[in-house]
């Protein structure tokens, strides 16, 4: 399991345990975490799993995807250098810890 | 509002009984369907899911939602009859009172009345996905009857794993109903090369043990036959409640049928387009989460809005992510970009753009739609770049 914190924009902070080699936007839904939608459900045809790497972390998770900018583009939230679609955050072991922030919307 | 009850557990009836939650209801919430189960995504059945056969991908949200939020979630559950006067749902030897009634029936697969119908395949729930997953265990020959999304999806995976494939298609180009000629000949050029064969203008007019059989009278030899010729939608129990049906469940740009206590959403629901007022009936994830999201806001915020999002769809086919923005009509004008991306008009004004693989124009062209009118002499004057629009 990869544990991951996922901190809203009111500050509510929730840690949870996701399965290794899933992602951060499933990781929120199968744990009930609010704040992300994930509508188009991993597909990267919409951008409502707009999460913001923490610093700490925005090494390991790496560059965004083929794809991802265009998407962001549209995301409902401003949209930073540490910007990401949750979906596209495979949660490999080394990620063990991970802190995202969430935007205030998602659409 | 005391009590809730949603009929139709698929994505639109489920992102109802979130968006309610959300919005700060805490009456009781009902959601009945008819599968069993949890509440799942169908999108991927016809692309991921019959790659990976990964069912737990599909859940929209764990069993511990349901507990969390107080959603009575009552499955396999078919609702018989819906009394108005009384405000109850009943089903089987059940019943569900309602002070608001939300229809999300969504649809199910049509069967042309051709001789042989019930010897094909379906994809349209889990259970049908799983069923083409055994059956594509071993080589097979596939005949799919109807080259729209799910037919072209399904061809598209299965060429992938290397089965015959052949897609009979009444109309004289693929997904006639939903996109530009260009954009369907863009995609009969991609099925050839992935291999498939293709029957356009020539409906299947018979399936039998050995396959299925053309208007033509072309004979294609095939060991499964899967039907995607579209869908009705479920509109059955409105019908017999005496609310109004034309293509499906008739409602208002609130998203309500003339009964104050009854809405109706997402694929089994005719609204006015918010562009062109005219009755649409759309098959997508987007207006069924956005429907959803509309009548929470109604319901529990009082929010009376006109429904005003911008429609758009997706399909994978192959290694080609086609995107739609807008609606247009089946005669809407076409400009082609030199980089392929398609600009359909109404008279003057922009009404969709299609792109393949071009996620950055698609959400611009999202944006753009989302705003006042963009005229045709507009995009032409900045060659269709809606970043030099002013």
């Amino acid at each position: 399991m990869v544990k991951v914190t996922y901190i809203a924009a009111d500050g509510t902070t929730t840690t949870v345990e996701g399965e290794a080699f899933s992602n951060v936007m499933q990781t929120a839904l199968d744990n009930d975490v609010a704040g992300i939608v994930g509508e188009c459900g991993g597909s990267m045809m919409c951008a409502t799993c707009h999460c913001y790497v923490d610093e700490a972390w925005q090494g390991k998770t790496g560059a965004r995807n083929d794809g991802e900018d265009d998407m962001l583009d549209c995301a409902a939230g401003e949209v930073k250098p540490n910007s990401r679609l949750s979906c596209q955050i495979t949660l490999t072991p080394d990620l063990d810890g991970l802190v995202v922030h969430l935007p205030e919307a998602q659409y | 509002m005391d009590r809730i009850v949603i009929i139709g557990a698929g994505q639109g009836g489920l992102q109802a009984a979130i968006s309610l939650r959300q919005e700060g209801y805490t009456g009781a919430l009902t959601l009945i369907g008819g599968e069993a189960g949890l509440p799942y995504q169908r999108p991927p059945l016809s692309k991921a899911y019959l790659k990976s056969g990964d069912a737990a991908a599909l859940r929209l949200r764990p069993e511990s939602f349901y507990d969390k939020n107080a959603v009575e979630l009552v499955t396999e559950t078919w609702v018989d009859r819906i009394d108005r006067a009384g405000r109850v749902v009943h089903a089987g030897d059940r019943s569900f009172a309602y002070d608001h009634l939300i229809l999300a029936t969504g649809t199910r697969n049509l069967r042309p009345p051709i001789p042989g119908a019930e010897r094909c395949l379906d994809l349209r729930t889990l259970a049908d996905a799983q069923t083409l997953r055994t059956v594509l265990d071993s080589p097979k020959r596939c005949a799919v009857i109807g080259g729209g999304f799910i037919g072209l999806e399904f061809a598209a995976v299965a060429r992938g794993l290397g089965h015959d494939v052949t897609v009979a298609e009444a109309a004289p180009r693929l997904m006639a109903r939903v996109v530009s000629p260009e954009i369907s000949s863009y995609f009969k050029d991609l099925h050839k090369r992935l291999g498939t064969v293709l029957h356009l203008g020539d409906p299947a007019a018979e399936v039998t043990g050995a396959g299925m059989v053309l208007k033509s009278g072309t004979e294609v030899a095939a060991d499964i036959v899967l039907m995607a010729a579209g869908v009705v939608p479920n509109a059955e129990l409105a019908g017999e409640a005496g609310l109004e049906v034309n293509n499906g469940v008739v409602v208002n740009d609130r998203l309500l049928t003339a009964d104050p206590d009854i809405s109706a959403l997402g694929d089994c629901a005719v609204f006015p387009d918010p562009t062109t007022g005219r009755p649409v009936r759309l098959e997508s994830v987007q207006a069924a989460t956005d429907h959803a999201r509309l009548i929470a806001k109604r319901l529990i915020k009082g929010e009376d809005m006109p429904y005003a999002a911008v429609p758009w769809f997706w399909s994978d086919q192959a290694d080609a992510k086609l995107q739609i923005a807008g609606l247009a009509a089946p005669g809407d004008a076409t400009h082609r970009r030199a980089d392929g991306a398609i600009f359909r008009f109404a008279d003057a004004r922009l009404s969709a753009v299609e792109t393949v693989n071009n996620a950055r124009t698609h959400m611009q062209a999202r944006k753009a739609l989302a705003g006042p009118d963009v005229s045709r002499a507009a995009l032409a004057a900045v060659d269709y770049d809606f970043a030099a629009l002013a």
